[in-house]
């Protein structure tokens, strides 16, 4: 096993409430590490809407997504957090009163004192097509990411859809499979303009094939494709041999692994008490969209301020002999010592 | 006020009173349709309110945007009448109008 990264406080999800934990749990001299499945920070507010304008944070009239996560990266930065991005938190194991060993689908490990669900609508995972029978092909011969590209070495591969992943690993993996077949519904791409006349060059050298269809059902056996059937616009149905699929639908939003880890849950959604949003479980904290209480709202202000509640109780398993003070930032030269302003 | 129908895939018919200005996804949530799933709010970011414009209607909705058309790249079973729900605005002209919902999507 790796060895254990030891911190304070683990928090999952860095999205605005992680981000934001960040500061509070800074505030009570506390550290933290982050894990967020997505390869950027942010959540939902980078991922589904970094142009978009929000409207309701206090004091900012309008910021976009965006905007709002690079703000929060720069409040937060004289706390050092450590980000770990790409990564999705497997399993959580209680190992001490409280510790926690927490590791990764990267076979990461980390030892926390304390742990911070931050992580909204859950963890954004690939969508996956409704085709009959294709959970049989997961993990054998349909994959939604490409983790080593070797695996794809003379295989023919059927990549389908329009966006910058599909135009990406088509084009790094057409010099070394056997041949590549990209389809999609429609004769645009929504995807970098460049990749889009990359593989259309490909295209016209006769290095690999495009074809324009949905893709409707999958051939094959003992969880190895054979074919896939698409349907055009219009005209018939037709059928292309492949023996590896790559769907690239964008992402969806699902509970995953956080139901596995003893926690009580309330459908999507863990309950937490209000006065410190802890769960259940001693030490395990969850703020932002992923909880609920009674009168819970879906707010990112909401979600602020369960982070500074969080924070105080979390305290008291960091550091139990330590007592609160409570202190303003605009007087505070200690609070102003941490946040390197004095 | 204008009504609208919204058909879901089982064929559960949701005849609703649709406020002038709110989009027809914020319409199918307040009625209930729990097909359109709207991951993303209505930011045109996930294509999960996706919805079947009946025939009769496709030509008299304001065109698709670049953005809506992208976006229905990462929807399944995409068709000539396919849009996003969160994307059609309320009006009083809309009075009848009827969406399906397609089968693959809130399950």
């Amino acid at each position: 096993m790796a060895e254990p990264i030891k911190t304070d406080v683990l928090i999952i999800g860095a999205g605005p409430c992680g981000l934001f934990a960040v500061f509070e749990l800074g505030l009570l001299d506390m550290k933290t590490h982050l894990v967020d499945i997505l390869d950027k920070v942010g959540g939902q507010c980078s991922e589904l809407y970094p142009e978009k304008p929000i409207y309701d944070i206090p004091a900012l009239p309008i910021v976009t997504g965006q905007g709002l996560t690079d703000a929060l990266m720069t409040q937060i930065k004289p706390f050092n957090p450590q980000f770990h991005l790409g990564e999705m938190i497997e399993s959580l194991e209680k190992i001490g009163d409280p510790l926690f060993r927490v590791t990764t689908d990267q076979g990461k490990v980390f030892e926390a004192k304390v742990v911070v669900i931050a992580a909204g609508g859950g963890s954004f995972q690939p969508k996956r097509p409704p085709m009959p029978g294709i959970e049989a092909y997961e993990g054998t011969s349909v994959f939604y990411a490409v983790r080593k590209m070797e695996q794809f070495r003379d295989k023919n591969l059927l990549i389908v859809g329009g966006g910058d992943s599909a135009l990406d690993w088509t084009l790094n993996l057409a010099p070394i499979a056997r041949r590549v077949t990209l389809m999609h519904r429609r004769n645009e791409f929504r995807a970098a303009p460049d990749s889009v006349n990359k593989m259309r060059a490909l295209v016209a050298d006769g290095k690999m094939d495009l074809a324009l269809g949905q893709v409707t059902a999958l051939e094959g056996e003992g969880g190895q494709i054979t074919a896939a059937i698409a349907k055009p616009d219009k005209g018939d149905p037709f059928k292309i041999e492949c023996d590896t699929l790559l769907p690239f639908f964008g992402l969806t939003m699902k509970l995953g692994p956080v139901a596995n880890w003893g926690l009580n849950l309330e459908g999507e959604v863990i309950p937490v008490n209000t006065e410190s949003f802890e769960t259940n479980v001693p030490g395990i904290f969850a703020i932002g969209d992923i909880n609920t209480y009674p009168g819970k709202l879906k707010l990112i202000l909401s979600g602020f301020h369960e982070a500074a509640l969080m924070s105080q109780k979390a305290s008291k398993y960091v550091n139990p002999d330590k007592r609160i003070i409570f202190q303003y930032t605009t007087s505070s030269s200690s609070l102003q010592k941490k946040l390197g302003v004095a | 006020m204008p009504k609208v129908t919204f058909i879901e895939f089982d064929d559960t018919v949701h005849t609703l009173d649709a406020e002038a200005g709110a989009t027809m996804m914020e319409t199918a949530l307040q009625g209930g349709v729990t097909s359109i799933v709207a991951e993303c709010g209505g930011a045109c970011s996930c294509a999960t309110c996706h919805v079947y414009v009946d025939d009769a209607w496709v030509s008299r909705l304001a065109p698709k945007s670049d953005e809506e058309e992208d976006q229905l790249d990462s929807a399944f079973d995409v068709r000539p009448n396919s849009r996003l729900s969160c994307q059609i605005k309320v009006t009083e002209e809309l009075d009848g109008l009827v969406l399906r919902t397609p089968s693959y999507q809130g399950r």
